[in-house]
């Protein structure tokens, strides 16, 4: 059953009526939804935030997430590879909630929308009070007393949900390593534009394998500063677990410290508000155990590489005429500074 | 020139492309002129990474023929220019108007194509 | 804000020269006369123009234009289109201009009355006010609509006519301007070229070409118009109202104007008509022969052709080094600066 967009309503209107039938389900008759409004513009997903207001009782701020309506947005999405990494909205909102009884701070869901014929599937999440932009973290004097704290807070969040039970995880793909490098590895030849750059950086990982680490745990899969939300007190949420997998945990704590998160504040290593031996003390009081930071370097230039890979998808996506895009066309480029970054860290 | 893409041209398209499909039809009057005079200038970039290189190629090698002499582009004109002021190239006329009509004839096709083809 | 600023400063000048205007409709057609719907038509740097009408006290509306010179702006020579760096040819005043037109009117030419001017004092810049005549003057409206469909076939004629008239004007009564023989125009453009140090072996050609026929030229010396083309010509329904932009009013080569007329420039597309897009060179110079301008020969006629395409490959590189030099940054004027080529191009054809 596939939903449809009634030409009659606009996007808005058909949704407030899908939301005024559950809201009355979750919260009782009469439960009204109230301020309605569309939040990213994204293609791949879209993000609402809405009051639900019962007749009596508390405001319950929320936000939904579910699949684009629009079905030719979804499949230029899962035409670019990285996409087939992704979870489904299900798996993604159960994560949040996996998450969060293992001690990882992240928004309540409280319960998931199902696919019909008037919308497709979703989950809700708490609406909860805070920054997500990574400059503004980075930046505002609002934030100047979180900031110390992130690091071991990031750490420590981690070493929560990498120590989660793999039996209690809902299926998902698992990538080991050397998998993953390959997955990489074969984006970058679809290109079908040697890149002496990132082959150079290949190489080294590819000498480096056993720096990898041999866990094998649930991966945020974009584990960084802009995916997190944070509030005067520090860290309040890790968000956006669509890219989760099961991989090496290494994977998330180098990816947290590529230098396109910095914002230009990057003597500060982790997110670009702190150090990584901070991070790695957060994550040894969480339980993770003490990492060697030689395995973080070797997943911080694979995360490297991987951002820069990831440029050249989008430039690509471009290029192939997939989606004509300026921005797209632009990001493209900036393949280059993952490239000097990823040059600089090599030795 | 580094090989990465978008390249420099695929670049310029997109923002050609941008221009054309997303400013011009939201803007109006001297805008609107204006966005049609940066789209000209961006398709004669564009012209130009595609087909520059092979012109100054051949300018270059029918500058060395007439000259007998080498040198970047920039110093064989001026060399060229000069000759021709002071006479220099009198016995050679044909061959120098040929050639400087060729090399018009490139740097048309490069900045207004349309120029040759009657409209009406 | 600014954008407030702005407008209010326009609105303010805008008062004040309707005062202006008022004191001098009432000097001119009477007490009691008044003016109307004043609207300022051109935003160009170099010159301002301004539509009103004229309200005499017995009812009678007349259509008026002023040109004037710009308020704020310190007159610059680069603002003509002229180059910083040579041997700078400024265009004439206001008062020159309007003269001129009212002596070309006088014998005979097309042009808008001119009934009187504005000197400059601590409320107005120096302009002069004329008749606004219905028509078209965008060149490419004139070639394409069909509003001027009967008009275009007489307009070759009628410009030749035109020119002899204004060409015949005697020395003696021009109000005093800038004189330019064939050589000493040759040598401008020259040094304009030199001054740009960009050496163009292309426009070289050129200029050794000219040089070398320069008795072609021929040796007359009277007004010339300066800018006589389509796109500075009113035309209407019935042919040639009016010769308009006089500011490039000169002492030159008579000829000079006939071959600018026929530069490919001012075709518009319309490629098989050399005269403005509209006509045959033997209608020009049948009409310059019956106005009483003398036979030209063909051949000096391509001498002020191909020199006409020379100027006007100049004037797109000043276009473009006004930007390149920083002194006014501007996507337009760079965009025309690689039209320099089509008239290196035509000239290239010209020349052998």
């Amino acid at each position: 059953m596939d939903a449809v967009q009634n030409p009659d309503l606009t996007a808005g209107e058909q949704l407030a009526a899908v939301l005024r039938d559950r809201m009355a389900v979750e919260y009782g008759p009469g439960t009204k939804v109230e301020d309605l409004v569309r939040l990213s513009g994204g293609a791949s997903r879209e993000t609402w935030s809405f009051d639900a207001v019962p007749p009596s009782g508390a405001r319950q701020p929320l936000i939904l997430k579910r699949d684009p309506m629009d079905r030719q947005a979804d499949k230029q999405f899962e035409g670019v590879p990285e996409g087939r990494l992704a979870v489904d909205r299900w798996t993604e909102g159960r994560l949040f909630q996996l998450a969060g009884g293992a001690g990882t701070p992240v928004p309540e869901v409280p319960f998931f929308l199902a696919r019909d014929e008037r919308t497709t599937e979703g989950f809700f999440t708490q609406r909860l009070e805070g920054e997500t932009l990574g400059r503004r973290i980075l930046r505002e004097d609002t934030y100047a007393g979180a900031r110390p704290k992130l690091a071991f807070q990031i750490g420590h969040a981690a070493a929560r949900f990498h120590g989660i039970d793999l039996d209690l995880l809902p299926p998902m793909r698992g990538l080991p390593a050397a998998e993953e490098l390959l997955h990489y590895r074969s984006i970058m030849d679809s290109f079908h534009q040697p890149h002496a750059g990132f082959e150079y950086g290949f190489r080294w990982l590819q000498e480096r394998l056993e720096q990898a680490g041999d866990r094998y745990t649930l991966n945020h899969g974009d584990f960084r500063n802009g995916n997190i939300l944070v509030n005067p007190d520090g860290l309040r949420g890790v968000l956006d677990w669509e890219s989760a997998h099961l991989g090496n945990p290494n994977s998330d704590l180098g990816w947290m410290c590529v230098r396109s998160w910095r914002y230009g504040y990057h003597d500060k290593v982790v997110g670009g508000f702190g150090d990584v031996s901070e991070m790695l003390d957060g994550y040894e009081a969480g339980g993770g155990g003490r990492l060697d930071p030689a395995e973080i370097y070797f997943w911080q230039v694979f995360g490297t590489l991987r951002w820069g890979i990831l440029c050249m998808i989008l430039g690509f996506t471009h290029i192939d005429g997939e989606q004509r895009s300026i921005e797209y066309a632009a990001i493209g480029r900036r393949a280059a500074e993952t490239e000097y970054d990823l040059l600089q860290l090599l030795n | 020139m580094p090989t990465d893409r978008p390249t420099a041209a695929e670049l310029v398209e997109a923002v050609r492309e941008f221009l054309t499909d997303h400013v011009a039809p939201n803007v109006e009057g001297q805008l609107a002129f204006h966005t049609r005079v940066a789209v000209n200038a961006l398709a004669i970039v564009e012209r130009t990474m595609a087909q520059g290189g092979a012109m100054d190629d051949a300018e270059l090698a029918r500058l060395r023929e007439l000259l007998g002499q080498d040198g970047d582009l920039g110093e064989m004109n001026g060399a060229l220019a000069r000759a021709i002021r002071s006479g220099a190239m009198d016995n050679d006329r044909a061959a120098v108007l040929e050639h400087l009509r060729l090399t018009a004839e490139d740097k048309i096709a490069l900045a207004n194509p349309r120029y040759l083809t009657p409209r009406g | 804000m600014t954008a407030d600023i702005n407008r209010k400063k326009a609105e303010i000048q805008t008062l004040d020269l309707a005062a202006v205007l008022r004191g001098r409709v009432q000097d001119v057609y009477g007490p009691g006369t008044e003016i109307d719907g004043l609207v300022r038509l051109s935003g160009g740097a170099s010159r301002e123009t301004w539509s009103f009408d004229a309200l005499l006290p017995d009812g009678k509306r007349k259509p008026l234009i002023l040109k004037r010179d710009p308020l704020n702006e310190i007159r610059d020579g680069n603002t003509d289109g002229q180059p910083g760096g040579a041997n700078v040819l400024l265009g004439v005043d206001r008062w020159t201009e309007g003269r001129l037109m009212q002596l070309a009117g006088e014998v005979g030419v097309p042009v808008p009355e001119v009934p009187f001017f504005l000197d400059a004092d601590d409320r107005t810049s120096a302009g002069f006010v004329m008749q606004r005549l219905d028509g078209e003057a965008l060149g490419r409206r004139i070639l394409r609509e069909d509003a001027y469909a009967q008009a275009r076939p007489k307009l070759a004629f009628q410009c030749g006519e035109a020119a002899a008239r204004f060409h015949d004007i005697p020395i003696d009564r021009l109000p005093e301007l800038p004189s330019l023989t064939a050589t000493e125009a040759l040598d401008y453009h020259q040094d304009v070229i030199d001054a740009f140090k960009q050496p163009h072996a292309g426009f070289e050609y050129g200029i050794h070409w000219l040089r070398e026929r320069l008795e072609l030229a021929g040796d007359r010396l009277t007004l010339v118009h300066g800018d006589f083309r389509n796109g500075n010509l009113l035309v209407d329904g019935a042919g040639l109202r009016g010769v308009l932009d006089w500011e490039l009013g000169q002492l030159g080569n008579p000829i000079s104007d006939l071959g600018w007329i026929c530069i490919r420039a001012w075709r518009y597309g319309y490629y098989d008509k050399p005269v403005g897009g509209f006509g045959e060179v033997a209608d020009l110079l049948d009409g310059y022969e019956a106005a009483g301008g003398g036979r030209v020969p063909l051949e000096r006629l391509r001498f002020w052709e191909a020199f006409g395409c020379l100027r006007w490959g100049v004037v797109c590189m000043i276009m473009a080094f006004t930007h390149i030099d920083g002194r006014e940054r501007s996507l337009e004027k760079v965009s025309i600066g690689r039209r320099a080529v089509e008239g290196e191009y035509d000239l290239l054809q010209l020349v052998d």
